[in-house]
C-alpha cells in the first residue's frame, strides 16, 4: 500500500449564504483546492463528495454527476464521480474514500469535497431532516430531535460525572474565541459564559448557544500519492492514519448512552495505524455538534478519563495556547456546521496548521487529528495528519 | 412518516410487541428479526411486553419539527424496559417533574400530527406509576 498525501485544500466561507448555490459553493471550494495544488483540472482522476441531504435540503439528488459536470470534468473527462453519505460524518468518509482510492494505487489524483446547502428550507424541515441522521422509526416518530438526543447525552452525563452547566457553556466560549481568529467562521465574535445561560433552551439542558448552527458552505482537499507530491506542492501533509468504526444507529441502544464506543474504536485504530501515542498529537479537531459531544470526544478519543473533559476545559488545556488545543477552527460550533462539509473542512485546519498558514489562530502544530461523527455516533471516522 | 410506513409498525407501536431470540434469551424492542448475539442460529419470535420501566435519561424537547408542535414542549426520554431492551419515548408528564430512575408504564396517545394530510399518528408513551 502507498503513503498518501494531502497537496491541495480549499474553504468557502461557512455561514447563511444566501447568494450562493450548492453548485455555486462546490465550484468555488474545488478551484481554491486546485489552485493550492498548482493542478490544471484534467489532472484529477476521480472525486468524492460527501453531502448528507441535498435531497431534502435543496431536492436535488446525483450530487457525484452534478459535481463532476460542474467542475468542468463530466463532459470533458469522464471522470469517476461518487457521493458518500454517512450523515455529518459524509465528508470525513469522503476523504478517506479518497485516501482509499490512492493508498490502493487505483488513482493517483484525487478530489475529496464536502458540501451542503442548509438554509434554503425553513426551520422545522431542517430540524426534521437532520433528524433523519438517528433512527426514524423509533427515535424520530418518537419525537425526538437531533439536540434532544444530544440532550439525553448531556443530563446523563451530568448526572454521573457532576459536570456543571458552567462548564458546558466552556466549550462554546472556546470555540467562539477560536472561531472570531478564523476567516471562515460563520460566528466571528466572542461570547462570554453568561452569553450561553441566557440563551433559550432548545432541549433541556442544551441551549441555543450549545448547538451547532445550521450553514452553508463547502470545502474541497486534493489527495496523492506522497513519493509525487512534491511534483504540487513545497509542503505536502502525510495522511498517517485513516479509521472508521460504526455503532446502533439508535442511542437508546448503546452500552453507555454518554460514551461514543465508535470513537473509542475508531481513535484506537487510527493511533494503532499511526503508531503514535496521545502525546504525539498536538491538535485536534473533534465533532463538537454540540458543547457536550466535545467533551465526550476528548474523553473517548482518549484524551483524558472519563468525567474530566469539564474541569480539562475549564483549566485552558483545550484552548490555543493550552496544551492540547481542540478546535482550533472554531469547530462545529463557531466555525458552522454544512453538515456535509464539516470532515472536509477539519483536514483544511489541520493542513493550514501544520502548514504554518493558521494566522492569529496558529499553534505549533507537527501531527493533528481529525474526528467526524454521523449520527450520535453511529459512524465515526478519525484521520491522523502530519508534517512530511 | 409515511401512511404506509406508519401503519406497517401499528401492532409495534400501539402495543409494545418486540421480539425475543429463543436461543440467547435477549429481548428485543425495537423488534428486531435478527440477533445480533447469536446471528443467523438464532430464532426470533414474537413478544408481548409488559410496558413497565424505569427512565434512564430524559430532556425536554422545546423547539420540534413541525409535526410535534402541537404538544411542544414535551418531555422525551430513553425508557429501560423491565425485560432489558431500552427504547426512545414521551412521558406525558410536567417538565419539571421528570427524574432519573423515575418508575413509568405505558399508557397510548397522539403521538404526532401530520400537518399537509392532516394524519393524527397514534403510539406509546409513558406516565408515572
Ligand atoms: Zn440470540
Amino acid at each position: 500500500m502507498r503513503d498518501v498525501a494531502v497537496i491541495g485544500v480549499g474553504c468557502t466561507t461557512f455561514g447563511e449564504k444566501w447568494g450562493a448555490s450548492f453548485r455555486d459553493l462546490f465550484v468555488e471550494a474545488g478551484a481554491l483546492a486546485l489552485d493550492d495544488a498548482g493542478l490544471a483540472g484534467e489532472q484529477i482522476d476521480a472525486l468524492y463528495v460527501g453531502n448528507m441531504s441535498a435531497g431534502r435540503f435543496i431536492g436535488q439528488e446525483h450530487i457525484g454527476a452534478l459535481i463532476a459536470d460542474y467542475a468542468g470534468l463530466a463532459a470533458s473527462h469522464h471522470i469517476p464521480s461518487t457521493r458518500v453519505e454517512a450523515a455529518c460524518a459524509s465528508g470525513g468518509l469522503a476523504f478517506r474514500q479518497a485516501v482509499i482510492d490512492v493508498m490502493s494505487g487505483m488513482e493517483d489524483i484525487v478530489v475529496a469535497a464536502g458540501v451542503e446547502k442548509m438554509t434554503d428550507v425553513g426551520t422545522g424541515t431542517s430540524v426534521d431532516t437532520l433528524t433523519g441522521a438517528a433512527d426514524r422509526e423509533w427515535e424520530g416518530f418518537a419525537g425526538a430531535t437531533f439536540p434532544g438526543l444530544y440532550a439525553m447525552m448531556a443530563t446523563d452525563y451530568i448526572n454521573r460525572y457532576g459536570l456543571t452547566r458552567e462548564q458546558l457553556a466552556q466549550v462554546a466560549v472556546k470555540n467562539h474565541y477560536n472561531g472570531a481568529r478564523n476567516p471562515i467562521a460563520q460566528f466571528q465574535q466572542e461570547i462570554t459564559v453568561e452569553t450561553v445561560m441566557k440563551s433559550s433552551l432548545v432541549a433541556d439542558p442544551l441551549r441555543l448557544f450549545d448547538c451547532s448552527p445550521i450553514t452553508d458552505g463547502a470545502a474541497a482537499v486534493v489527495v496523492a500519492p506522497l513519493e509525487r507530491a512534491r511534483e504540487f506542492t513545497d509542503c505536502p501533509v502525510r495522511v498517517l492514519a485513516s479509521a472508521q468504526a460504526s455503532d446502533t444507529i439508535a442511542l437508546h441502544d448503546r452500552r453507555d448512552i454518554s460514551t461514543l464506543d465508535a470513537t473509542v474504536e475508531a481513535g484506537r485504530r487510527a493511533l494503532g495505524q499511526a503508531r503514535l501515542q496521545h502525546r504525539d498529537i498536538d491538535i485536534v479537531e473533534v465533532h463538537d455538534c454540540f458543547t457536550i459531544a466535545e467533551l465526550c470526544a476528548i474523553e473517548d478519543l482518549g484524551f483524558c478519563a472519563k468525567g474530566e473533559a469539564g474541569r480539562v476545559t475549564e483549566e485552558g488545556i483545550t484552548a490555543i495556547g493550552g496544551r492540547l488545543p481542540v478546535n482550533t477552527s472554531g469547530g462545529l460550533k463557531a466555525c458552522g456546521h454544512p453538515v456535509g462539509a464539516t470532515g472536509i473542512k477539519q483536514i483544511y485546519e489541520i493542513v493550514q496548521q501544520i502548514r504554518g498558514e493558521a494566522g492569529k489562530r496558529q499553534v505549533d502544530t507537527k501531527i493533528g487529528m481529525a474526528h467526524n461523527v454521523g449520527g450520535t455516533g453511529a459512524t465515526v471516522v478519525v484521520h491522523i495528519l502530519g508534517a512530511y | 412518516m409515511s401512511v404506509a410506513g406508519f401503519w406497517r409498525k401499528i401492532p409495534q407501536r400501539y402495543n409494545l410487541v418486540g421480539t425475543r431470540c429463543e436461543r440467547c434469551g435477549q429481548f428485543f424492542f425495537p423488534p428486531r428479526t435478527f440477533c445480533p448475539h447469536c446471528r443467523r442460529e438464532g430464532t426470533i419470535v414474537e413478544h408481548h411486553f409488559k410496558g413497565t420501566g424505569k427512565v434512564i435519561s430524559y430532556t425536554v424537547i422545546r423547539s420540534a419539527s413541525d409535526q410535534f408542535e402541537f404538544t411542544t414542549p414535551y418531555v422525551l426520554a430513553i425508557v429501560e424496559l423491565d425485560e432489558g431492551p431500552r427504547m426512545t419515548a414521551q412521558i406525558a408528564i410536567p417538565p419539571d417533574d421528570i427524574k432519573i430512575g423515575m418508575p413509568v408504564k405505558r399508557v397510548f396517545r397522539r403521538i404526532a400530527t401530520d400537518g399537509e394530510s392532516g394524519i393524527i399518528h397514534y403510539g406509546t408513551k409513558f406516565v408515572a406509576r
